[in-house]
């Protein structure tokens, strides 16, 4: 869609499609659900923070799932936050997205063979849109994560079925 | 005093209840007890003038393969400085063991731990209930017996 700005230089009015619209007000705006389950919510907080700066690309951290657009699973999914995680994700209001942050929510990680309460990828609970490896990924690959996302969303179509 | 000191001295009163006492080339010098003594014995160690085992430094459940589980009772006397070990053994179908939460309050979820993971029943626990894994959790993980189950609540547990 390009720079909006400059389109307002002479008059109020843009012409756009209105698919475009959604796409570029959703991934300007993509607000995280604030929970983190290990150590790679270090990162995602420092990824946060001042340094790196989410806000700058409009994701703010929301403390409910009512207000949330994308869930960031940053850590070891145990069987016991399974289930929590299922129902956070379905009190999500749509269009709703998934970030697996990490070897663990992606696949189980070092607990793949020996680990009796962890569940070996988030993606057995809930549908994921991106993955990002790392044990934790550095902040760089969380944004890149969430660059990944956004090219997602502008792809998207509210009229055509996606794929 | 030094673990022999003090072994000697729980001799001295307990001496049908001591099974085993290594001090020489053990990095934490023991006694095993017999379980059904440990609440008396624990006692003893921590209200005597000269033990005053007043910090359970750490309370491990413990598997041995052979059929034994067993408990292991890291203590150290902040007013006296010297520490000792205690084991107890137990068999695995019928591994009871007395509470000490009673004496250390830092036993309470220690046990309710080792109770998690190993499913040692301890005898007198104010609120015997698993303390890290789910409520309906199958078995207890740490049993060198245990098999990891195919499925919890419809999830796919292996990878």
């Amino acid at each position: 869609m390009g720079l909006l700005d400059k389109q307002f230089n002479n008059s109020n009015v843009i012409i756009t499609s209105l698919d475009n619209l959604l796409n570029w007000a959703r991934l300007s705006s993509m607000w995280g659900m604030q929970f983190g389950l290990a150590c790679c919510a270090i990162e995602m907080m420092a990824t946060g923070a001042s340094h790196y700066d989410l806000d700058r690309f409009g994701i703010f951290f929301r403390a409910t799932p009512r207000q949330s657009d994308v869930m960031i699973v940053a850590g070891t999914v145990t069987l016991k936050m399974a289930s929590r995680i299922k129902r956070l994700y379905d009190q999500m209001s749509e269009p709703r997205y998934v970030i697996s942050m990490g070897s663990c929510s992606n696949c189980g990680g070092p607990y793949w063979e020996h680990g009796y309460h962890v569940l070996k990828g988030v993606d057995r609970v809930i549908p994921v849109d991106v993955y990002v490896p790392g044990c934790p990924p550095r902040p760089e690959a969380l944004m890149e994560g969430l660059m990944k996302l956004q090219g997602k969303i502008r792809s998207h179509s509210s009229v055509k079925q996606s794929a | 005093m030094t673990p022999q000191e003090i072994a000697d001295k729980l001799k001295a009163g307990f001496s049908e209840a001591i099974l085993e006492v290594k001090i020489e080339g053990a990095i934490d010098p023991y006694v095993k007890i017999a379980a059904s003594k440990l609440a008396d014995l624990a006692l003893f160690l921590r209200d005597d003038p000269e033990t005053q085992f007043d910090f359970l430094m750490c309370l491990s459940g413990m598997d041995n393969g052979k059929g034994l589980l067993g408990g292991v009772y890291n203590l150290y006397s902040i007013t006296k400085r010297h520490k000792i070990t205690l084991k107890v053994e137990v068999p695995a179908d019928k591994a009871e063991i007395p509470s000490v939460s009673s004496l250390w309050p830092t036993a309470n979820w220690h046990e309710r731990e080792a109770y998690d993971l190993f499913g040692i029943r301890f005898t007198g626990h104010p609120d015997l209930r698993r303390i890290l894994l789910p409520e309906d959790y199958p078995g207890h993980p740490l049993r060198k017996d245990f098999k990891v189950p195919e499925f919890y609540q419809g999830m796919k547990v292996p990878y």
